[in-house]
């Protein structure tokens, strides 16, 4: 009744498409918490350890704004959405930037080292602190914005909630371009990241610039929290830790600093840890991951998309 | 940094944790007060505090009402039950200290506990060493009885629940094939997705495909787009329920439309907010009711909702089991001596407990039937109960 071997081999094709669609939705998540560690690290030389708490204070945001905007607004429906959303990031930039204020801003003139220890306390504080403010136990995420099968097609599903994850890391992946590169505050970031000194005596205000890098970064982060709490709606305080790290990865994987790079390397990583838990094990899928990440850093030492830099001594 | 942030801020905290219990254990009264031969000194040891807060809660208000209903009815051997509770914080090393508190300083004559299998085998020993008897209400791990001759448990055991969802699966929803989806972190998912393969192969079932999480995982696209693939009939899913509300929300977006099934890792009152409609029509395995309309269960439930305000869970119920068994031991004993109790706990059978007859076999398990609940419209409904 049926020919076995042509059903099978169609059947492989939509199973792989199916794993690929997924890659690319976790993917995308990672590749917009990625940015803002990309961003801050090109702008101070830093990496921004408490990245992937902020990330998850952007989603506690949204999970206690919620029934604030639904009385508003009607729930869950793509306004909402934006509103909760937008509401975040700005509350979100705020805690970055206050952050920036009295845990970095203070060692400055420090070793890095100091820079980079003090960012893993802010990193335990927030975590802790969370456990301790909103409760261990994971809390349900509302539903924001109403979710339709996009296609049915042969088995292959795919939802709007995927396809809207991608088209909002596209557009902020844009608009992050846009600025630094077509704005004045812009010219000021890449001007600082190339010579913080020379930019100031060039009339720069540094702390201002540094102080909107971080900002943004941080409002990324709550974009990526609520995107990532709408698909998997379950929250807790520690859930920032290891998509935090994955993005990390995937910033050095795309060459850290570099903005296409980032996005690029959350794809990789979303894509490969996918494949690998759907064909291998997903006992084996951090090690795979992570193998990937140590096999292009052999090849290519700065990162896919990341400039040779040559060492001033 | 994960690896570096489990090992400095766990031991922190665990030292931490054992000063300030080291200073409320100081402010208790050692319960001398009372003159020892009116009394029966029942110890308990359970999670009142810490991250399994809720089950230990519920397992001593259950295990409370037992010696409270017990003392009503007259005490035993014409003397008062007194419950001595240590709080073991959820943490691991504590249950070893309040244990051997409760032999040494308060001299009771058993000991109920805990929850948790991986607590109740670091008391265990030192029951056995001490020859006092220890009874188990909820620790489904088959090692902890294995300890020895003095330590019984009034649940069910892993092996069990996992034939039991088994049979269930052929039987009752009729499944020809079937997927499994494991917690490879976790022993008890481990063991239940073992016995219910063995089951479901030996009852004519195929297993389609075997897939993997670990707990905290919250994508599962991978491992449930390659298991669609294979177009099981069923998914079994024995795993907590965090997770297993995420796995329902996902399988049902990737168009999956047959039933999920687990076991009483499912069991709270956290499952259906996060599952929400993707676990309607979707199983468990549990130990008890509080739908089950004997008249005992219905009693019960009234009962403890007019003290506790709330429904007791499968923790109440066995909590008020592990207590009404070792009482009914002690009766037919007629001696509150660790050997003769030890004796008849080992002896019981046909017990009508709050959890269904209870029958201790020759491994000092509970024989007993298991409950099958199912999720409709939010609410856990009773299914079927399973003898064994």
């Amino acid at each position: 009744m049926f020919n076995f071997e042509q059903v099978d081999v169609w059947q492989r094709v939509i199973e792989f498409l199916q794993q690929l669609i997924n890659g690319l939705a976790l993917g995308s998540i990672l590749a917009l918490i990625a940015l803002g560690y990309t961003m801050v690290y090109g702008i101070l030389r830093f990496i921004n350890f408490a990245h992937g708490d902020i990330f998850m204070l952007g989603a506690f945001a949204g999970f206690y704004l919620a029934p604030k905007i639904a009385a508003v607004l009607p729930t869950p429906s793509i306004w909402a959405g934006l509103a909760v959303m937008g509401i975040s990031m700005m509350i979100c930039a705020a805690i970055g930037v206050v952050i920036e204020r009295f845990a970095y801003r203070p060692l400055r003139r420090s070793p890095k080292l100091a820079v980079l220890i003090t960012a893993i306390g802010v990193s335990l504080f927030l975590e802790y602190t969370g456990q301790l403010v909103f409760g261990a136990a994971p809390k349900k995420f509302p539903d924001l914005i109403p979710v339709y099968p996009l296609t049915q097609f042969g088995g292959l599903s795919i939802n709007s909630n995927q396809v809207l994850v991608l088209g909002v890391t596209l557009l902020l992946l844009l608009a992050l371009k846009f600025i630094t590169l077509k704005t004045k505050i812009g010219t000021a970031m890449r001007a600082l990241s190339f010579n913080p000194e020379a930019a100031a005596l060039m009339g720069i205000n540094t702390d201002f610039v540094i102080s909107f890098t971080f900002a943004l970064g941080s409002a990324l982060a709550a974009a990526a929290g609520i995107l990532y709490a709408i698909s998997y709606p379950a929250i807790d305080p520690l859930m920032g830790i290891l998509p935090g790290l994955k993005a990390f990865v995937a910033a050095v994987l795309g060459g850290i600093g570099n903005l296409p790079g980032a996005a690029l390397g959350g794809l990789i990583i979303g894509v490969t840890e996918t494949l690998v838990s759907g064909y291998i094990s997903s006992t084996y899928r951090d090690a795979i991951a992570f193998g990937v990440l140590i096999l292009i850093l052999l090849i290519k030492p700065s990162g896919l998309l990341g400039k040779k830099e040559v060492e001033k001594v | 940094m994960n690896l570096w942030r489990t090992q400095i801020i766990w031991p922190v905290l665990a030292v931490a944790g054992t000063f300030l219990a080291g200073i409320t254990g100081c402010n208790k009264p050692s319960g001398g007060e009372t003159a020892a031969s009116d009394v029966i000194k029942v110890g308990e040891f359970a999670s009142l505090t810490g991250s399994e807060a809720t089950f230990g809660q519920s397992s001593h208000q259950g295990t409370q009402m037992a010696v409270d209903d017990l003392n009503a009815a007259g005490g035993l051997l014409g003397k008062k039950i007194q419950l001595l509770t240590e709080d073991d914080q959820s943490q691991a090393g504590q249950p070893a200290t309040v244990a051997r508190k409760l032999i040494s300083r308060d001299g009771v004559v058993a000991i109920l506990g805990e929850v948790a299998s991986s607590r109740s085998l670091e008391a265990a020993p030192i029951c056995q060493q001490n020859k006092i008897p220890m009874i188990s209400p909820s620790s489904t791990n088959p090692k902890v009885t294995e300890t020895g001759d003095y330590i019984f448990r009034v649940c069910f055991i892993d092996p069990f629940q996992g034939t039991v969802m088994a049979n269930f699966a052929r039987k009752t929803l009729k499944l020809n094939t079937a997927a499994v989806l494991t917690d490879v972190k976790s022993d008890y998912s481990l063991g239940l997705a073992k016995f219910f393969k063995a089951g479901f192969t030996a009852d004519g079932g195929k297993i389609l495909v075997e897939q993997n999480y670990s707990a905290g995982d919250k994508d599962f696209n991978a491992q449930l787009t390659a298991i669609k693939a294979q177009n099981p009939d069923g998914i079994f899913v024995p795993g907590y329920y965090t997770e297993v509300g995420l796995i329902a929300l996902q399988a049902r977006q990737l168009g999956f439309t047959g039933p999920i099934f687990g076991g009483d890792g499912w069991e709270s009152s956290s499952l259906v907010p996060i599952g929400g409609k993707a676990l309607e029509g979707c199983y468990f395995s549990t130990h008890y009711s509080p739908e089950d309309t004997s008249p005992a269960v219905q009693d019960f439930v009234k009962r403890f909702r007019a003290q506790h305000q709330e429904t007791p869970d499968a923790m109440a119920a066995l909590g008020y089991d592990s207590a009404m068994i070792l009482a009914d031991a002690v009766k037919r004993a007629g001696s509150t001596g660790g050997a003769k109790v030890a004796a008849a706990l080992a002896a019981t059978k046909d017990f009508a407990g709050i959890t269904g007859k209870i029958t201790i076999d020759a491994n000092r398990n509970a024989s007993k039937p298991a409950v099958i609940l199912t999720i409709k419209d939010g609410q856990f409904k009773y299914v079927e109960t399973i003898a064994p």
